[in-house]
């Protein structure tokens, strides 16, 4: 590996890899449930053009993450291996599909995240994840132009289309306070110029949210405390039978390969 | 080119043409394996033919994303996800041009989805075997597309120049998901015992109902005369199954595993394999509906467009207001 490793612990590092891998494969993940169910066949493609890039992205990461952490984990490895504790994503994205609105507003909410956050990140110090971010961050904002259209013309369309976009929104906002809750991780991973400071990626989403809310004629929900970080391991009932289908093939022949 | 000069020609001559001159002349630029345009003319049951053949197609498509799609969340690594992934996202969009092929002929996509949900449509009956394991997957690609493209690279041909044009397109794709699929069977085959056993009850599961992918004997096949004539179709059902399974079979034999099929063998006279009898009683009750998925996936289809039917509502109303924006300000 010729890139050059930032001058920070490689447990850190490997952690904070995690949890950017495990954020785009968890949700890419719920997106697989979409495929050949979506309201319309345009849905089933958009749905699954989007988890294949997550997926992608995913492989990147980990892959990264298992190279810094030098004990012979691969992508596979650690998708498939983990126990959910060793799972970092924000609970956000192992929450249900619900109705095709409830998955529009996650794409969201988790687009935008990641749009602001690559952006950003294409500036690392860590010439790896530079590069992975600005390969993410295209496929990103194509994401959100996908995700930010059907939540303006489900919440603007009809009443009921509303009135459901609405609730997801209410449903899923108080997650959203995780994806910007600095702990010492992101800290150590600013001051090291290895990824943004949450409070800007968290300053810049507001601003996109806000104007996204307005097109959809959306009610922007209160921001509530939130105590539960899937970034540290600490996740929701969902994530549990997530990987035990996920993982399912991998645990049931532990000898074989795919 | 050929077609504009065709169409210049209708407004003085339409008025003294029969049916019968129409159809000749029709008959005779097929032979000369001219293209039919949309806006050609064309015998009413040459139309008819192509919009059931079309929409058969790309319902079959649709339908076909289900069995594999079952898998999307339990594939064993991430590149096989992946590669799942984009293998049912190509189908949907082989539904969708074929769909697109439909409509020149007049019929809305609406229109055909109706007819699929309300169970007047027919779609492949080799969509209505289940996927139990992994290894279906990796028969379906082998298999299936690999039926799928024998019956097809002859249609890239077909007579109708919109659904030859589709099929060059879906061809090529469907090359790659044989592939795929033949090397997800590759890794089984010289993986642990129980690989080799999951690959092999797979290959059990889906020989002969991919053997009856290509439709009735043609002792016993009603539409392929026409279909011949017009050249839509150019090969018979018999034709293109020995095709498959001289195909077919060596690479079964190169995976190690055994076609289920006790008198299959090789003919060294005819230089072709023969093989046992097909059994045509199954094939019907699956075209009744009586296969072992037939109603999992209608219903599959039908609780899809049922629950996605307020977010359609909602982007026509969205579409509607942007279309009447000065209404919408006034009111
Ligand atoms: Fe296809
Ligand atoms: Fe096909
Ligand atoms: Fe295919």
């Amino acid at each position: 590996m010729n890139a050059k490793l930032p001058n920070v612990d490689a447990q850190a590092l490997f952690h904070y890899v995690l949890r950017l891998g495990d954020l785009s494969l968890i949700l890419g993940q719920r997106l697989g449930e979409w495929v050949g169910h979506a309201p319309a066949l345009e849905e089933d493609l958009g749905v699954a053009n989007i988890a294949l890039d997550l997926i992608g992205q995913a492989r990147l990461l980990l892959s990264y993450a298992g190279e810094i952490e030098g004990c012979g984990r691969d992508e596979d490895k650690l998708a498939y291996l983990r126990e959910q504790g060793g799972y970092f994503n924000a609970i956000l994205a192992e929450q249900p599909n619900g109705d095709f609105g409830q998955t529009i507003v996650r794409q969201v909410l988790i687009d935008a995240f990641q749009l602001e956050l690559y952006e950003r990140m294409t500036g690392s110090l860590d010439e790896r994840l530079a590069s992975i971010a600005a390969k993410s961050v295209k496929e990103v904002r194509y994401h959100l132009r996908y995700s930010s259209g059907w939540l303006v013309r489900l919440g603007d369309g009809t009443e009921e289309s509303h009135a459901r976009v609405q609730s997801a929104l209410n449903t899923l906002w108080p997650y959203t306070v995780e994806l910007f809750a600095e702990d010492d991780l992101d800290q150590l991973m600013a001051d090291s110029g290895i990824a943004p400071r949450l409070s800007a990626v968290h300053a810049a989403w507001s601003a996109r949210l806000e104007g996204i809310l307005a097109d959809s004629t959306l009610l922007r929900p209160a921001d509530r405390p939130h105590l539960w970080h899937g970034k540290r391991g600490q996740h929701s009932e969902h994530l549990g039978y997530i990987l035990a289908e996920m993982q399912y093939l991998q645990r049931a022949y532990p000898e074989a390969c795919w | 080119m050929y077609t504009q000069g065709l169409d210049g020609q209708v407004p003085d001559t339409a008025a003294h043409t029969d049916e019968a001159t129409l159809e000749q002349r029709f008959l005779a630029r097929v032979d000369a394996e001219e293209k039919i345009e949309p806006k050609d003319w064309m015998p009413v049951r040459y139309r008819n033919t192509l919009i059931r053949q079309i929409s058969q197609h790309a319902h079959s498509e649709i339908v076909g994303m289900l069995p594999e799609g079952n898998w999307i969340t339990r594939a064993p690594t991430l590149k096989r996800k992946a590669i799942l992934i984009a293998k049912v996202q190509d189908e949907g969009g082989h539904g969708a041009y074929l769909y697109s092929a439909a409509e020149t002929l007049g019929v809305s996509r609406d229109q055909l989805v109706e007819q699929l949900l309300s169970g007047k449509a027919k779609y492949s009956s080799i969509f209505n075997y289940p996927t139990p394991t992994w290894a279906d997957v990796g028969a379906i690609g082998w298999l299936v597309d690999g039926a799928a493209i024998m019956n097809q690279i002859p249609l890239c041909r077909c007579s109708y120049g919109p659904y030859a044009r589709a099929m060059v397109r879906v061809c090529r794709e469907e090359s790659f998901h044989q592939r795929q699929g033949y090397d997800l069977m590759l890794q089984l085959a010289r993986g642990s015992e129980a690989q080799k056993r999951m690959a092999q009850e797979a290959l059990n599961r889906w020989w002969w109902p991919a053997l009856m992918m290509f439709g009735p004997s043609d002792a016993n096949s009603t539409h392929t005369g026409d279909s011949q004539r017009w050249k839509i179709k150019r090969f018979s059902n018999d034709e293109l199954r020995q095709k498959f399974v001289d195909f077919t079979v060596p690479q079964a034999k190169f995976l190690g595993l055994a076609v289920p099929d006790p008198e299959l063998r090789w003919d060294e006279h005819r230089q072709q394999y023969e093989f046992g009898p097909i059994d045509w009683s199954e094939f019907d009750q699956v075209l009744k509906g009586n296969g072992p998925c037939n109603a999992e996936r209608i219903a599959a289809r039908r609780n899809a467009h049922a629950a996605g039917a307020w977010v359609r509502e909602a982007a026509s109303a969205y579409a509607a207001k942007r279309r009447q924006p000065s209404a919408n300000i006034a009111a």
